[in-house]
């Protein structure tokens, strides 16, 4: 590798990493690296950094705000030219979310999505949800749709405590 | 108003006039939901359409000339612009009325984005595939509470009757391929309507069954919104989607 080769390569992985420190508003516990947003980051010979981003539902309202947050992470660390792209290629899912993410999902109250299933019938029910607070699996559904556009509202139906599930998609 | 120089644009475009108007609709109900829950969800359904919207319009614009963008095409045109089919600017009527429109519209989406997830463009292959599993829980929303109303008292089994037999006229036309489908379909982009019917109707089936509501009788059916020929629902909803951009020409984000 050229010397300037290995420079961008450095370069890239330093904006990378200030990338990375940016976290989802909507889940604060969550950074983009976490929930598998950050796609590619890129630095050119100018400086000029390139970050693409995968929406995670199409109206998620955070896509705009989470731009904001790299930019300014980027700026902190000395890139000033950034642009932010969303891509379609490929496609996120909840699949794309570490094992970490849903660790830390978990510890802050909130169901983590279930490993995808493929195709699922219309009106199956869907897999074990597990009560982030005293891990029953004795859990109901209140409403497929919750507090954000990723999150469906549950109920424990053991200890009786409402909790939010990351809903698997 | 131009027109798109790419048949490509045009077809997204028309898919994008489509979430829109029916995203519009379903935000009128924020706040006037029956419950809480319901509101949440209507806001979750139509944030889903109105972003589905912005892909479809942004990749259109791509395709197309590039010297036009999302809000050109949501907040600048007129009535006859707009190709979206009649069935989603019709009116929210009651709440039989609002899911019935749901599930005849996301029976429909529902195997058009997941055939348009085969796209030979990418990038319009990978909105269709997170679209395509966003209607996924339309459709179930829609069919649950189909069911439910279908089944429920002698009440709301008639209205999601009479629900589904006002919005019956307005099926065929989601299924009229024309010299734009065909196009976009043989050349690998896009798809044909006409092969999704059969799809429409096992799932219309299934649903209709448990719901104990019967299949209203397909007549002639009305159109044209497709070619732009819209009823004056459209131009009330655009009078008030468009409201900022008519007072304020010069206005931006």
């Amino acid at each position: 590798m050229s010397a300037l080769a290995s420079d961008l390569a450095q370069r890239a992985e330093a904006a990378r990493t200030a990338c990375a420190r940016v976290t989802d508003p909507e889940v604060p516990v969550l950074t983009i690296e976490d929930l598998g947003v950050l796609h590619e980051v890129d630095v050119d010979e100018g400086g000029r950094v390139t970050v693409s981003i995968m929406p995670t539902y199409s109206g998620c309202p955070a896509m705009g705000v989470i731009a904001l947050g790299i930019e300014t992470e980027l700026a902190k660390d000395g890139f000033d030219e950034v642009r932010v792209k969303l891509t379609n290629t490929p496609v996120w899912t909840t699949e794309r979310m570490s094992d970490a993410a849903r660790a830390k999902l978990a510890a802050t109250g909130i169901s983590p999505p279930g490993r995808a299933s493929g195709k699922r019938a219309l009106f199956e029910a869907s897999a074990d949800v597990a009560c982030p607070r005293c891990a029953s699996k004795d859990t109901e559904r209140v409403s497929e749709f919750g507090s954000t556009a990723c999150k469906a509202l549950w109920r424990c139906r053991a200890c009786r405590e409402p909790f939010d599930h990351f809903k698997c998609v | 108003m131009q027109v798109f120089s790419d048949p490509r644009a045009a077809w997204l475009a028309r898919l994008g006039d489509a979430t829109l108007i029916l995203g519009h609709r379903l935000s009128e109900w924020l706040s006037r939901a029956p419950t809480l829950e319901e509101d949440i969800a209507m806001a979750n359904l139509s944030l889903d359409l109105i972003g589905q919207t912005r892909a479809f319009y942004t990749r259109a614009c791509e395709l197309d000339d590039g010297e036009r963008d999302e809000t050109t095409l949501a907040y600048r045109r007129g009535e006859p612009d707009y190709r979206s089919p009649l069935i989603v600017e019709q009116p929210n009527g009651n709440f039989a009325d609002t899911m019935a429109r749901h599930l005849i519209f996301s029976a429909y989406a529902a195997p058009l984005y997941e055939t348009l997830a085969g796209s030979n463009d990418a990038e319009t292959a990978g909105i269709a595939a997170r679209s395509a599993r966003e209607m996924a829980y339309h459709l179930r929303h829609a069919g649950e509470w189909m069911i439910r109303l279908g089944d429920g008292t002698a009440e709301s089994r008639d209205k999601a009757q009479a629900a589904l037999d006002d919005l019956w006229p307005y099926v065929p036309e989601l299924f009229e391929a024309d010299g734009l489908d065909r196009d976009v379909a043989a050349s690998g982009f896009g798809v044909d309507p006409s092969t999704l019917r059969e799809n429409f109707d096992s799932t219309i089936d299934d649903v209709l069954g448990q719901a104990t509501l019967k299949k209203p009788a397909e007549r002639r059916g009305q159109r044209g919104g497709k070619s732009g020929r819209h009823s004056e629902h459209l131009g009330h909803i655009l009078a008030t989607l468009q409201f900022l951009q008519r007072a304020y020409s010069e206005a931006r984000w």
